[in-house]
């Protein structure tokens, strides 16, 4: 045979190779993704529980979402609605979105503004409990101007329109499905809930509660060459550890979210070399609470923990900033998260256009903070290595919840406080009475009765407004609001409560993110209430057979699962 | 014995309500919330609206008189309708999961069967393999045989199968790749490639559940076997010349075997309820899986159904066990 005959056939075989290297719908064969824990509804208008908004976003769509920079981009819509495009209006009082024209649900009917002014109702029906009516606030009517249009009005001009509608916890539900399910009737429509009719990349085809969830991919998708993987599955159960085994160690899983485990155990996964971790960095800050207010179990119930009894140790912001001073913030990210955490002296850690450059937290100063103690007045005078005031030992009673992490963070800087002469009590609660929020229990985060407090927290979308606004004066929980609200800290500065409100009314970017960050500062480096340790990052397990993955920490994992592929 | 199986079945009416009671305000009183779980950024008005939708908030007698109408009228109505398609039921509301927004019975409907495939299957196997074992250890008290049975039936019963799971994974799963550490679930058996799979993915699990029963199983069949070996009327028999297989079978295995089983239908419920230990370990996501995920989310409505359901069934097979001891020893009369 000669060379140039060999050439060619080459060339022939290449060709005849290359669709199938180019992919194309359904050649990939099955995407098998494992979660710690199992999916309960695809209805994320039921339930807000991130392992349910994940597995329905593979199939829900909302009208734009979040892409991994936290940029809203359009996805049913043909262009993000601004004011130079006219689509929000100049009075900030209504934003208009244009759906793409010829989208269709995976049962073919065409998706219309109809759906969308829907989906916006079956939430607001009071008694359907849904779970994601916050993204509503402020809303006073969704209406369909023609087929394809959809205008959203606020009842009062809205900084930022990108809530509802926007991200995987609000995607759009078919009118045709859902019409009868509206109000209480919501939850008996287990039928609907379990098999939602989107117009994502995959269709359900398998639904066992708490256990599976497979899909295969959605015929009517408009984009012909998309997903590659014909099927899909959500596993779950077991924990981060099994999950992340599933993908890093005996390969039966292509994808583990939530796969949190810590730094020794990653790297030993690591080396097994089937996969790898990735980490999406959101908003997620590991910190401690300080209480402003008395705890004293001497105190009676209902004045406990109030704003009537100021804190004792902690009113005087110098002993807070001594706290803060004696952690070193670097050492628990190693011992913690490894790779999967950052320190950060922020609680807006992100957006960057949002982030304060506040880094004066990340130098531990033993001395520092000792010498602050003693220009506070509180020194050693019996000799017990505790520091006292007017007879008051500097005793501090710290809880959080039950996690081993978060227990070694706790004997650590516990340690580090003896140092500076702080003695520390420790306390762990079980997760779920610490965040179940029950007013009869003593434990909860609102109840607060500790001095220190340990937790994560992040807020919804790409804007802070609603986030920094928890910690004003009226949203301290107290007997009167029955130990409801989000300023566990009992914090209470008019000049926070002022410039809180001026956000809402503020609409230059540039603006909004000088407050944000002045805000940001008065309750961390100023006023040293809330004291930030890590920036959490969203921990996952990825196989190296997978590509197209883009780690995304503003919305679902899944949010570009369309463009996953088979490594060929 | 009829009129005994009788008195006892409705002195188990009461009894069981006065469980159920127990249950209802073990679990309503115990800390946590069903919101627990629900991401931090949902703010708390949100989250009171999702508590009322659920009835979480109703008193807790409301709650339980509600639960008693749902277990034991609208939900039989379901069952009935099912069988036999007529419409008892309505419109009325069925017992509902607060995690899933599902009927819990569906759920347990779909999970039963994967834990009596893999919980029974490991019973069965631990009941096959412990008998023999127990029997001939006995028959040869301290033989090597009985010291390694001996050995043997102690490690399965003290080490916890938390333990034995993750190793055999481990080893079997991480290290070799033999066996699966995920049991699929979505699995149909339709042919040979599939059953093969099947049992495949059981192999682990069952192995798990069958050494830990075996143990117990083992020692009982042992020592009530010993019992029975050193009896007068053994002895007789071997004087008058029986065959060995005769005296150990007949007059020996029979009489021992009554205690026995006692201990295996005791040992039923645990096929319902589940290994919860094991199903986690596995992933197998059946009734035990379900109650200890329905526990964390403080799912009361879930928690409360199947730990009655797994109440009754201990109910109930103590009365079969009591039943067949009955039938079983002349000796003992219940008339």
């Amino acid at each position: 045979m000669k060379r140039t005959q060999i050439l060619w056939m080459g060339t022939a075989l290449a060709m005849l190779g290359l669709p199938a290297l180019a992919g194309g719908r359904g050649t990939d064969g099955e995407l098998r993704i494992t979660f710690p824990q199992a999916t309960s509804t695809l209805n994320p208008y039921l339930s807000s529980g991130t392992k349910d908004v994940y597995a329905a976003s593979m199939v829900l769509e909302p009208l734009a979402g979040f892409d991994e920079n936290g940029a809203v981009y359009p996805r049913l819509v043909s262009e993000i609605p601004s004011k130079e495009n006219g689509g929000i209006s100049a009075d900030n009082m209504s934003i208009t979105w244009k759906l793409i024209p010829g989208v269709k649900w995976s049962d073919g009917t065409p998706l219309t503004a109809a759906d969308v002014v829907f989906t916006g109702a079956y939430c607001n029906e009071t008694d359907s409990g849904c779970a994601q009516a916050f993204k509503f606030d402020g809303i006073e009517k969704i209406e369909a101007v023609d087929d394809l249009t959809v205008k959203i009005t606020f009842a009062a001009p809205k900084a930022n329109p990108f809530n509802a509608f926007v991200g995987s916890q609000t995607p759009i539900l078919q009118k045709a499905q859902f019409e009868n399910c509206m109000g209480a009737a919501a939850a008996a429509c287990t039928e609907q809930n379990f098999a939602p009719i989107g117009t994502g990349p995959f269709r359900v085809t398998g639904f066992s509660v708490n256990d599976l969830v497979q899909y295969e991919a959605n015929p009517e998708y408009r984009d012909a060459a998309k997903p590659e993987f014909a099927t899909a599955m959500i596993k779950g159960g077991g924990d981060s550890i099994a999950s992340a085994r599933g993908v890093m160690e005996t390969g039966e899983f292509d994808y583990a979210w939530n796969a949190q485990i810590n730094p020794e155990l990653q790297a030993q996964m690591v080396a097994a070399g089937k996969g790898q971790f990735i980490m999406g960095f959101g908003t997620n800050i590991e910190r401690l609470e300080l209480n402003l207010t008395d705890p004293s179990p001497d105190l009676a119930e209902g004045e406990r923990s109030t704003a009537k009894y100021p804190n004792p140790r902690l009113s005087d912001v110098r002993v807070r900033r001594a706290l803060s001073m004696a952690l070193d913030r670097t050492a628990l990210n190693d011992i913690g998260y490894g790779a999967g955490g950052s320190p950060n002296c922020n609680i807006v850690p992100a957006p960057a256009f949002y982030a304060s450059d506040n880094t004066g937290c990340l130098t531990q100063d033993i001395e520092g903070a000792k010498a602050l103690l003693d220009e506070a007045g509180w020194k050693d005078t019996d000799g017990d290595g505790v520091r006292d005031k007017d007879g008051m030992p500097l005793k501090l009673l710290y809880q959080t919840t039950v996690n081993p992490v978060r227990q070694d963070f706790q004997a650590l800087i516990k340690g580090w406080w003896a140092e500076i002469g702080v003695e520390t009590e420790l306390k762990s609660i079980d997760p779920g009475v610490f965040f179940g929020g029950d007013p009869a229990s003593p434990d909860t985060a609102e109840k607060f009765y500790a001095d220190v407090e340990m937790h994560a927290n992040n807020f919804d979308g790409t804007d802070p407004e609603a986030y920094l606004a928890a910690l004003t004066t009226d949203k301290a929980p107290r007997p009167e609001t029955n130990w409801i609200g989000t300023n566990y800290n009992r914090y209470a500065n008019p000049d926070y409560d002022a410039i809180s409100a001026k956000l809402a009314q503020t609409f230059d970017m540039n603006e909004r993110a000088a407050i944000a960050k002045q805000m940001n500062d008065m309750l961390t480096k100023d006023g040293m209430v809330i004291l930030p340790l890590i920036l959490r990052g969203n921990l996952s397990a990825m196989s190296n057979t997978l590509a197209g993955v883009k780690v995304n920490a503003w919305d679902s994992e899944m949010w570009n699962v369309a463009q996953w592929s088979r490594v060929k | 014995m009829l009129t005994y199986a009788l008195r006892r079945l409705l002195l188990a009416i009461p009894t069981l309500l006065l469980i159920s009671l127990f249950i209802f305000l073990m679990v309503d009183l115990a800390p946590g919330s069903p919101m627990s779980e629900i991401p931090r950024s949902i703010p708390p008005e949100t989250r009171a609206r999702m508590i009322a939708a659920l009835g979480a908030d109703q008193p807790v007698f409301v709650r339980y008189l509600l639960w008693l109408k749902q277990f034991f009228v609208v939900e039989p109505a379901y069952l009935i309708d099912g069988w036999f398609g007529t419409s008892l039921g309505g419109d009325q509301q069925r017992i509902l999961s607060w995690q899933s927004r599902a009927p819990v019975f569906d759920v347990i409907g779909d999970r039963l069967g994967r834990t009596m495939t893999v919980v029974g299957a490991g019973y069965v196997i631990a009941a096959a393999i412990a008998l023999p074992i127990g029997i001939y250890s006995a028959y040869r008290q301290y033989s090597w045989f009985d010291q390694l049975g001996t050995f043997v039936a102690m490690i399965g019963y003290s080490v916890p199968t938390f333990f034995t799971g993750v190793l055999l994974i481990v080893i079997f799963a991480v290290n070799l790749g033999w066996f699966p550490s995920y049991y699929d679930a979505s699995l149909k058996v339709k042919d040979f490639a599939s059953l093969s799979r099947q049992v495949w993915q059981m192999a682990l699990p069952v192995t798990v559940i069958a050494l830990f029963h075996a143990a117990e199983i083992s020692r009982y069949t042992r020592s009530s076997m010993l019992d029975t070996l050193g009896q007068d009327y053994v002895r007789t028999a071997r004087a008058k010349g029986a065959l060995e297989q005769t005296v150990v079978i007949k007059h020996a295995l029979r009489n021992a075997m009554i205690p026995v089983i006692t201990v295996l239908a005791l040992g039923m419920p645990s096929i319902f309820g589940g290994s919860i230990i094991v199903e986690q370990v596995f992933k197998i996501n059946g009734i035990g899986g379900a109650l200890i995920g329905a526990i964390v989310a403080s799912d009361l409505p879930m928690v409360q159904t199947l730990t009655f359901i797994f109440a009754a069934l201990i109910v109930f097979f103590n009365l079969v066990a009591d039943l067949l001891y009955g039938m079983m020893d002349p000796r003992i009369r219940y008339d």
